[in-house]
C-alpha cells in the first residue's frame, strides 16, 4: 500500500470513529491503533488481577462474615474484569500468555495504587470508596470508546463495579459510627490513600504525551485533569458524610470555579511508584509471577488430559 | 508448555430468549470451558443455559468483503412494510 | 438451649467455615484466572452454608449472640471441624485433593440432612446440595486431569492423596452429640456413609489412573477439638480482628 492509500484508509478509519461507529476485530485499523489499543487494555487487564492482591491481603482476617464474603466476591470480580480485559486484548492480536510476559518481565505497567499496602481492615474500607471511585470514573467514560470490545467489556465492568465503592464506602460509614479508635483507624486510612487516590489518574495535562490521540480514538473522553477535578468534587461531600477530613489544608470551595480547589500532588512520589519504587513493587510481581510458574504444572496437566481424552474419542470412532 | 485454547461463550439468559454471544475465556477442553463460564459468566444470575465453541472453529465473514456481502441489500426497501403505501383509514396491518 | 443439638450443628458447619477460610487463602494466586474465579465461588458457597449454620447456632443460643460470634470468639478446641479441611494449600494438587476428599463426604451428609426432623436443618441441606453437587464435580474433573495428566501431576496428585488420606476415617466418627441427634432422628449416622463414600472415592481415583491408598492407621481429633499445630495460625488469622478490638461493629 502506498503511504497516500494507507492516509486515505486512515482518515476514512477516523471519520468514522468521529461518527460514533465502533471498529471491531479483524477490520483494517492503523497499526498504531492497535498497538496503542493493546498496551492500554491489557495494562488495565494487568491492575485488575494486580489490584486483587491488596485486598486479597484481608480476605483471612475479615472482621465479620458478612464483610469476608463480600470482599471475597469483589476481588472474585476484579479477576473477572482482567479476564473480560485480557480477551478484548486477545481480539487485537496478542495472546494471554504475551501479555502475562510482558507484565511478569516488568515491561507493562498496571496502576500504580496497588503498589501501596493495604495495612488495616480500614483500607479494604479506603480502597473501595476512592480507588474504586477513581477507577469508576474512567471506566464510565471508556464505555463510550471506539474499539467494540473494549467497550463492551467496560460495560459489563461497570455494571458488576456498581457494588463495590458501596462495600468499601460501608466499611467506612460503619468505622466511623464506632469506637473513636475505629473513627481513627477510617481517618488513618483516608490519610495513607487520598494522594495516591489522585495520582491515579496520572500526570497532569501539560505532562500527559498521548492525550490528543487518545482523545481522537475516544481513548481518553476527558483529561486526566478533568477526571482529577470531577473525582475531588465528587468525594469531598462524602468524605464529610463520614465526618472524615481530607488530608489537604489548600482543598477549599472556589464559587468562581464552581470546583473545589486542592493542594499539589507530590509528583515526585508519583513517579519514584512508577519506577518500580513503590513499597510493594517487588511483592506485587513476585505475587503474580510465583501464581503463574507454580500453575504451570497444573495448566499443562490440563492440556495433556484433554488431549488423551481427544485421541480417545478418535480412536472409539475408528 | 501449551496454552489453553480459547472458547467463546454464549448464554441464554432466560427460556424463550436466544443464547447471545457474551464474551470468551480460555479452558483445557470443553467440560472445563462450560464449568468456566459458569463461574466467569453467570454469576449474577445471568444464565439458564450456556453454549461454548471453542474460537478456532468459527468462521467469520471478511470485513474487507463487507461492500459486496452486506451492501447489495441495501437498496431493497421492498422488502420492509414501510415501502408499502397503505390508505390511513386502515388502522392495522 | 439444646447442646447436643449446637453441637451437632458446629460439627457440620466448622468444616464448612475452614474449609472456606482454606479457599479464601487462594484467591488471587490460582494457575489461571478461569481457576482462580471458580474456587472463590467454591469457597462463597462454604461461606455462605457457614452463615446459615451459625444463624441458626445463634438463635438457639440465645442473648447476644450472632453468627459472628459463633465464627470468631470461641477457643480453639471449641471448633469442631474436622482435621482434613484444616490441612494447607501446600500446592494446588493438596488443595484439590482436600478439596475432593470433603467434597463427596459432603454431598453423601447433605443428601441424609435433607431428611432431617429438624427444620431448619433440612432447608439448609437442601439448599447446599445443589451447590456441592457442583463442588463434587469440579474437583473430580481436576482430580482426573491431574491423575491422568502429565507425569509430574500424576505424581504430585497421588502424593497428595496419600498424605490426606490419613484424615478421612474422621469424617465417619461420631461424637456424643452426633449420636444423641442420630437417636432424635435429627442427625445423620455418617458411619453408614463410610461404605458408599470410599467407593465412590476409588472408584474416581481409578478413572483418574491413580491409586487408592491402603493404609490401617488414621489420624483423629478434630471433631472433638484437638486440632492440628496448622488450626492455631488459621484462627489467629480469622479472629485476629475480633480478637484485637472487642465488642466493635464492623
Amino acid at each position: 500500500m502506498s503511504e497516500q492509500e494507507v492516509k486515505n484508509l486512515e482518515a476514512l478509519f477516523q471519520a468514522r470513529i468521529d461518527r460514533d461507529e465502533k471498529i471491531e476485530p479483524k477490520e483494517w485499523m492503523p497499526e498504531k491503533y492497535r498497538q496503542t489499543h493493546i498496551r492500554q487494555i491489557s495494562q488495565h487487564a494487568h491492575s485488575e488481577i494486580v489490584g486483587m492482591l491488596p485486598e486479597a491481603n484481608w480476605i483471612t482476617r475479615a472482621p465479620s462474615l458478612r464483610r469476608k464474603v463480600a470482599l471475597l466476591a469483589k476481588i472474585q470480580d476484579e479477576g473477572g474484569h482482567g479476564l473480560y480485559l485480557y480477551s478484548a486484548a486477545e481480539t487485537l492480536g496478542i495472546s494471554r500468555e504475551e501479555m502475562y510476559e510482558q507484565l511478569h518481565s516488568g515491561k507493562a505497567k498496571y496502576s500504580s495504587i496497588f503498589n501501596y499496602p493495604t495495612i488495616t481492615w480500614a483500607d479494604m474500607g479506603a480502597v473501595g470508596w476512592l480507588v474504586d471511585g477513581a477507577a469508576i470514573m474512567n471506566q464510565v467514560a471508556l464505555m463510550g470508546t471506539s474499539y467494540g470490545p473494549y467497550a463492551r467489556a467496560m460495560v459489563r465492568i461497570c455494571k458488576e463495579e456498581s457494588f463495590h465503592q458501596r462495600q468499601g464506602y460501608e466499611i467506612l460509614l460503619t468505622l466511623c459510627n464506632g469506637t473513636p479508635e475505629q473513627k481513627a483507624m477510617a481517618q488513618d486510612a483516608l490519610n495513607r490513600w487520598w494522594w495516591p487516590s489522585l495520582m491515579m489518574f496520572g500526570p497532569k495535562d501539560e505532562e500527559s504525551p498521548n492525550t490528543e490521540q487518545s482523545v481522537k480514538w475516544k481513548l481518553k473522553r476527558k483529561t486526566n485533569d478533568e477526571l482529577r477535578q470531577q473525582f475531588v468534587d465528587q468525594t469531598v461531600p462524602q468524605a464529610n458524610i463520614l465526618g472524615l477530613t481530607i488530608p489537604d489544608d489548600k482543598l477549599k470551595w472556589n464559587e468562581e470555579r464552581k470546583h473545589y480547589d486542592f493542594g499539589e500532588i507530590d509528583w515526585d512520589e508519583f513517579w519514584q511508584v512508577v519506577k518500580g519504587h513503590g513499597k510493594c513493587n517487588k511483592q506485587r510481581l513476585e505475587a503474580r509471577k510465583s501464581a503463574w510458574e507454580n500453575g504451570t504444572w497444573v495448566r499443562d496437566a490440563a492440556v495433556a488430559y484433554a488431549e488423551k481424552q481427544a485421541n480417545k474419542e478418535e480412536k472409539k470412532a475408528i | 508448555m501449551k496454552n489453553w485454547p480459547l472458547w467463546e461463550v454464549f448464554i441464554r439468559s432466560k427460556n424463550g430468549l436466544e443464547h447471545r454471544h457474551c464474551g470468551s475465556l480460555h479452558a483445557s477442553d470443553a467440560t472445563m470451558a462450560l464449568e468456566n463460564a459458569r463461574d466467569v459468566y453467570t454469576r449474577r444470575m445471568e444464565g439458564v443455559s450456556i453454549w461454548v465453541v471453542p474460537s478456532a472453529q468459527i468462521t467469520a465473514s471478511n470485513p474487507e468483503n463487507n461492500g459486496e456481502t452486506f451492501e447489495p441489500a441495501m437498496d431493497k426497501a421492498y422488502r420492509h412494510p414501510t415501502f408499502y403505501e397503505l390508505p390511513e383509514e386502515l388502522k392495522h396491518m | 438451649m439444646n447442646n447436643n443439638l449446637i453441637q451437632y450443628i458446629l460439627g457440620i458447619a466448622d468444616n464448612s467455615l475452614i474449609l472456606g477460610q482454606r479457599l479464601g487463602e487462594l484467591c488471587g494466586h490460582g494457575p489461571s484466572l478461569e481457576t482462580d474465579i471458580a474456587m472463590t465461588n467454591i469457597s462463597l458457597d462454604l461461606l455462605g452454608q457457614t452463615r446459615s449454620y451459625y444463624q441458626y447456632v445463634a438463635k438457639l443460643q440465645g442473648g447476644d449472640a450472632t453468627e459472628d460470634t459463633v465464627a470468631f470468639l470461641r477457643l480453639e478446641r471449641e471448633y469442631k471441624n474436622v482435621l482434613l479441611v484444616e490441612q494447607p494449600n501446600t500446592d494446588f494438587g493438596y488443595s484439590i485433593a482436600r478439596q475432593f476428599l470433603f467434597d463427596v463426604f459432603h454431598l453423601a451428609l447433605l443428601e441424609e440432612l435433607q431428611n432431617s426432623k429438624d427444620e431448619t436443618l433440612s432447608a439448609i441441606a437442601k439448599k447446599s446440595i445443589k451447590e456441592v453437587l457442583y463442588h463434587v464435580r469440579f474437583s473430580s474433573d481436576w482430580i482426573r486431569r491431574l491423575g491422568d495428566g502429565t507425569e509430574e501431576s500424576h505424581n504430585r496428585i497421588q502424593t497428595a492423596i496419600n498424605d490426606l488420606w490419613i484424615f478421612t476415617d474422621e469424617l465417619f466418627h461420631q461424637t456424643d452429640a452426633d449420636k444423641a441427634m442420630v437417636a432424635e432422628g435429627i442427625g445423620v449416622d455418617v458411619t453408614h456413609l463410610k461404605a458408599g463414600y470410599y467407593q465412590k472415592v476409588s472408584s474416581i481415583l481409578e478413572e483418574a489412573t491413580l491409586q487408592t491408598p491402603t493404609i490401617e492407621y488414621f489420624q483423629k481429633g478434630g471433631k472433638m477439638g484437638i486440632h492440628s499445630e496448622h488450626m492455631g495460625y488459621i484462627l489467629t488469622e480469622l479472629q485476629y480482628m475480633q480478637r484485637t478490638y472487642p465488642n466493635m461493629t464492623w
